[in-house]
Order: structure tokens, then sequence, then C-alpha cells
């Protein structure tokens, strides 16, 4: 009882109702081991975040000063006293162009965020207005055989958000087929293995950059004439090459490391090549290979931002680069906000592999 | 010509300084029709034995011949039960059993398949978990299973490696009844091995012991000479059991203890006082 009121009054401390909830579901009940529980699984973390963002309100801030004063002391030093003086006055304003440009506070972030939000509302329904107004002569340029009018004005924050999704999920897509396959063949035949090994550990610590560098150079020639933007495909294309490793070597590490109880059932049996393969060698190495697409779809995302920067290629990475060379008034912040959505959707992605990975493994000793 | 002959075979593993004779001088006929059960002790070299009859491992040196032919690999005229049961882990009770019933009965209706599986499977009273993966089956249910996709493929011969080793008394006085009930229905032939005297009296034709390894070889063989069907309690009372039961354990304390006296030699200490090592870094 004593544990519950406490945890009572930290939870109306903290102003979090889901505490008293939880607190009501053990109430009566609630034992020191419970109360351990919850403080490591809920109020540490929530402790340690509260911490993170006033860590960085703090170091924002003492950046601010240091960036502000030295901005002041060199108007005093090439203007003289009446430009530093003006110079106090309006960074003391808050006028947005003299801000001193450095690390911005939690609190520019989640302005920044907020008018992101604000800015793709405008876009799209800037774009419903366009499809409404076009619709009728689309619909007689269709007839007509020509290629209908589309909407070529500027992609909002979350529409960058989803090209990146898209670009990840074909370069993805494009490791899933040649790695997995490829991983087979190389997990089965010692022959092919030898044969492969060397390229694999040249190939696999080779830096997204060059990945690209290489892409573009194939890519470009065969593409040549053609007037489409290639850069989508060039940059999932590198993505795919990037990323392909980690499932390449767990395929071909589960294929040729299937339980010797299992292979003597095959042959017991008698299975033929392909039911061997598809029967026993295939489910029995699928939780490595998905822990390898796991690490590839990761590793996908993380090169992406990068990729995109250099391919020119709408999305997240591009938008990063964009708002860094415009060095707007709220870039920094607007840049910091992308590396949240990169680092969140970046968690997601990893948890919804990992759910698959565990829906799909199975554990030896479940059969023994 | 006997069913399954066994001629001088020696199966050693590893090379070089590594290298273990396991199995030395073996030599076993079985006739058709018969149950002949093997019992020995634990790292004895059973399970190699097994593998070399089923054809998953060749012998160093000797011959193996199943109705006359030298065996060269699997065949699905001598089905196993594998020790560990050995069912995949990733096909339902059902599936599993399929598999083996394909594979014995290639081009038949998916209706016959499912039917022949239904039926093994039913006869080890695991209908209820026909759809349930092996990890939601107790241990004595994976070994039935076991036994159900062995049988389910008909085989000419069937090769136990302690099937029923995992299970209660219970359980297992009612699988070695379905085993003999499959066994004499089709008048198959039997190879058990198992580490429970009493067992192999009530199963087998003939008990021979496999002695301990390295170089393990049969001992004796020990007739059993009851009449089927046999009755537990009946038999407990039977002279003839007793008398064999007690050559049996007889025959297996006594090489145990010369297991024992022979390790006693072979680990004679040396005469060595240890350093003292903590004064020395005073
Ligand atoms: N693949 C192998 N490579 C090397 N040594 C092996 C191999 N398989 C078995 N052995 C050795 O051969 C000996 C006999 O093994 P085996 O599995 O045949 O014994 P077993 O009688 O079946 O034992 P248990 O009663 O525990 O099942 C053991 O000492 C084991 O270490
Ligand atoms: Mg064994």
């Amino acid at each position: 009882m004593k544990a519950s009121l406490t945890l009572g009054k930290v939870s109306s401390f903290l102003g979090l109702g889901f505490f008293t909830t939880l607190k009501d579901l053990f109430t009566g009940k609630l034992e020191k081991e419970d109360f351990k529980n919850l403080l490591r699984k809920f109020i540490v973390p929530l402790a340690s975040i509260l911490l993170f963002f006033l860590l960085w309100h703090l170091g924002a801030k003492s950046l601010y000063n240091i960036e502000a004063e030295y901005k002041i002391e060199k108007a005093l030093q090439d203007q003289g006293q009446a430009a530093a003086d003006a110079l106090t006055a309006c960074i003391a304003s808050g006028e947005s162009s003299c801000q001193p440009n450095t690390l911005p506070s939690p609190s520019q972030v989640w302005d920044s965020f907020q008018s992101l939000l604000r800015d793709h509302n405008i876009i799209s329904a800037d774009k419903a207005a366009f499809v409404e107004k076009t619709a009728a002569l689309n619909a007689k340029r269709v007839a007509a055989g020509k290629d209908a009018i589309v909407y070529t004005g500027r992609p909002s924050f979350v529409d960058q958000i989803f090209r990146s999704l898209q670009t990840v999920f074909a370069g993805f897509l494009l490791a899933l087929f040649i790695a997995v396959p490829l991983g087979i063949f190389i997990g089965l035949s010692p022959t092919l293995k030898s044969a492969f090994n060397w390229f694999i550990q040249i190939f696999k610590p080779v830096s997204p950059v060059v990945w690209y560098l290489l892409v573009f150079m194939i890519v470009k020639t065969l593409l040549i004439g053609s007037t489409d933007d290639s850069s989508f495909t060039i940059s999932f294309i590198s993505v795919g090459l990037c990323s392909m490793w980690a499932t390449l070597v767990n395929t071909a590490m589960g294929v040729s490391t299937v339980d010797k109880d299992y292979i003597n059932v095959a042959k017991v049996l008698k299975l033929g090549t392909f039911q061997k393969i598809f029967k026993v060698v295939l489910p029995s190495s699928l939780p490595l290979i998905f822990t390898g697409l796991k690490i590839t779809l990761s590793v996908a995302w993380m090169v992406l931002i990068a990729i995109e920067l250099l391919a020119q290629s709408p999305g997240l990475g591009l938008f990063v680069w964009e708002e860094f060379q415009n060095g707007a008034n709220d870039s920094n912040a607007k840049i910091i906000v992308a590396m949240f959505v990169i680092g969140i959707i970046g968690f997601l992605l990893d948890r919804l592999m990992l759910t698959i990975q565990n829906w799909v493994s199975f554990d030896k000793q479940d059969a023994i | 010509m006997a069913y399954l002959e066994l001629n001088n075979i020696y199966k050693t593993y590893g090379q070089g300084d590594s290298e273990t004779e396991v199995l030395s001088n073996i030599n076993l006929k079985i006739e058709e029709g018969e149950f002949v059960a093997i019992v020995g002790f634990t790292g004895s070299g059973k399970t190699t034995l097994v593998n070399l009859i089923n054809g998953l491992l060749k012998p160093t040196s000797g011959e193996v011949l199943f109705k006359g032919q030298p065996v060269s690999g699997t065949s699905h005229e001598r089905g196993v039960i594998f020790q560990n049961y050995s069912l995949l882990p990733w096909l339902t009770v059902e599936q599993n059993v399929l598999m083996a019933v394909k594979e014995a009965f290639p081009k038949r209706e998916k209706a016959v398949w499912k039917r022949k599986a239904a039926h093994y499977i039913d006869m080890v009273s695991l209908t209820p978990a026909i759809n349930k993966l092996p990890k939601e089956l107790s241990g004595g249910m994976r070994q039935r299973v076991a036994v159900a996709r062995a049988l389910s493929m008909k085989p000419d011969m069937i090769i136990m490696d302690e099937p029923l080793g995992a299970l209660d008394a219970l359980t297992r006085g009612n699988l070695q009844d379905q085993i003999l009930n499959i066994w004499g229905k089709d008048k198959r032939t039997a190879l058990l091995i198992t580490n429970d005297v009493d067992e192999g009296i009530y199963m087998a034709d003939r008990i021979i012991p496999l002695r301990p390894g390295p170089n393990a070889t049969l001992g004796p063989e020990f007739k059993i000479d009851l009449d089927r069907p046999r009755d537990k309690t009946e038999m407990n009372d039977s002279e003839s059991f007793k008398k064999t039961r007690n050559a049996i354990i007889e025959y297996l304390m006594d090489i145990g203890n010369e297991r024992k006296s022979e390790a006693k030699e072979e680990f004679i200490l040396p005469d060595l006082t240890p350093k003292d090592f903590v004064n020395q870094f005073r």
C-alpha cells in the first residue's frame, strides 16, 4: 500500500495520468518488485528524456550566447560602438534577420516542426485545388491521347519523407532479390562459396559514397539519350548495393549450417534436392536470413540520406542538404527536425523487422 | 542368408591424433520378422551403430548387408526413429508426417496422403494435436509424432534409437504396446536400441548388449523365450523371465565394474606436490 501511495504521488507530481491507471491495475497488490520494474521501465527512461532536453536546452543557450557575443564583438571592431549597440538591440528584440546561427533549442525545433506541418497542409490544399481545377481539362487531354497535366509544385516535408521511404523500400527489395538467391547458391555450394568469397570480403566494406559513384557511372551510360530523371534509379540501386551484404552473408551462412538432425531427416526420407532446399534448408535458415534483412533495412535507411544528398534525388537527404545550403533563419531547426524524423522512422522500421523476425523464427529447443 | 547382416564392422571418428575407434568388430545377423534389442551404456556407440545400419554413416571397414545387398545410403525400406525425434519445428504434426508419406508413396492423390497421415497420427493418439507445432507438444507427444512419421512410410524394417527414452513409465508402456502391435501386424523386422533391460525383454526376441566404448563390441546374445503377446504382470512372475533378466543385468554390471577398474588403473596420479605460489610472490 505504501508503495502504491508513493507511486500515486510521483505520478501526480509528474502530471502523468497513465501512471495512476497503472497503479489502479496493481492496487493492493503492488509489490516492491513491481514498483522497481515500473521505475526501470517508465520512470527512468522518462527522466533521461527530460534530462536530455534540459541539457540540449542549456547547451543551445550557451552556444547562442557565445555566437551572439562574438557577433557583437566583431561589429564593435569593424563598425564601431553604434553598430554594436544596434546589433545588441536587434538580437534582444528577437528580429530574425540578425539572430546568431547555431544549434537550435528544443523549442525552436518544435516550432519548425509545426511550421513544416503547416507548410505541408498548405501544399496539400494547393495540390488538391490544382487537381480539381485540371480535372476537366485532364479528362479531355487523356481522351485526346495526350498526357495529363501533373502538379509540379514544391514537395512538402511529408512528401519528402514518403519519397525517402519509397527509395529505401525499392533499394531494400533490390537487395532482397539479389542477396537472398545468391546467398542460397553460395551457401549450398562450397565451390561457389570460394568463388565469391573474395568478392564479398572486398566489396562489403566499401562506403556508400563510392557505391553511389559506381552506380552513377554505369547507369548514366546505360540511360544515355534518355531525358528521364535517373536520380531515383541511381539512388535506390546504390542503397540496395550498399545494404545487401548483411543479407548475403547471413543467408549463405544459414544455408550452409543447417542443423545436422534436419539434414539426417531429409536423407532418411530421401527428399529430392528441390524438396530438401524448400522444405528443410530454407525454413531452417529463415531466422538467420531475417536477421540479415533486418540489418540490411537499417543500413539502407542509414545510407539513404547520404545517397539522396549526392544523387540530388528528392527525399529527406535532399531536404537536409537544401536546408543547409539555404541557410535561412530556421534552417538549422529544420535539419534537427529531419534528424529526429530519420531516427524515429529508422527505429520503427527496425521494430517492424524485429516483429517479422520473431514471427518466422523458431527455437531449435522447441522441436527436441 | 539373414535379412540384415553386419560383418566385421569397424567405425572410427576423426583423423590423425584425434582418431578414435568407436565400434570394433561388430557382427550381427537379424532374420526377417525378428525383433532384436540392443542394450548399452550411454556413449558406447549405439547411435553410431544405428546410423551405420540406416545408411547415414559408412563403416570404416566391414560391410552392412540388407536383404543381401550392401547398404550404400538411406532407403525407404528402413524406417528410422531418431533418438532426438528430429521433428522439423516449422511444420505441424500433420505436415511432419505428410512429408514422409509423400516421399514413401509418390504419385498419389493428396487426399490419399492426407488419409494415410491421419491414420498414423490417430494410431499414436495425436489426432487432437494434428495441427500443432512441435513446440506446443510435450516430450512424449513429440516422440509419438516421430514414431508415426517413421511408421507411415511402411518400412520393411524399423530401426529405433532409444525411441521411448524421454517418456514416463505409463506412456512408455502404452507406446511399447503400440510399436509391438504394428510390428506384429505386418510381420516387420525391428531393431530397438534401449538402455532399459526390462523394455528389451518385454519387446524383443533377442537382447544383445553393446559393451562400453571405445572399441565397443557386441556381447553374447540373450534369447527371450516368452510367448507373445506378453503380459507385463504375468511376465514378472515367470521363472524364465527372472533368470534371463538376472543374467543380463549381471553381465552388464560385470562389464560396468570392469570398466571402473580399468579406469582406476589408467588414472594413477603422479607424485607431485603443489608449488606454493602465494609465498613465492610475497
Ligand atoms: N560425428 C562424430 N564425430 C566424432 N565423434 C563422434 C561423432 N559422433 C559420435 N561420436 C563419438 O562416438 C561415441 C559414441 O557416440 P554415440 O552417439 O554413438 O553414442 P550412444 O551410445 O548413442 O550414446 P547415447 O546413449 O548418449 O545416445 C561417443 O564417444 C561420441 O563422442
Ligand atoms: Mg545415442
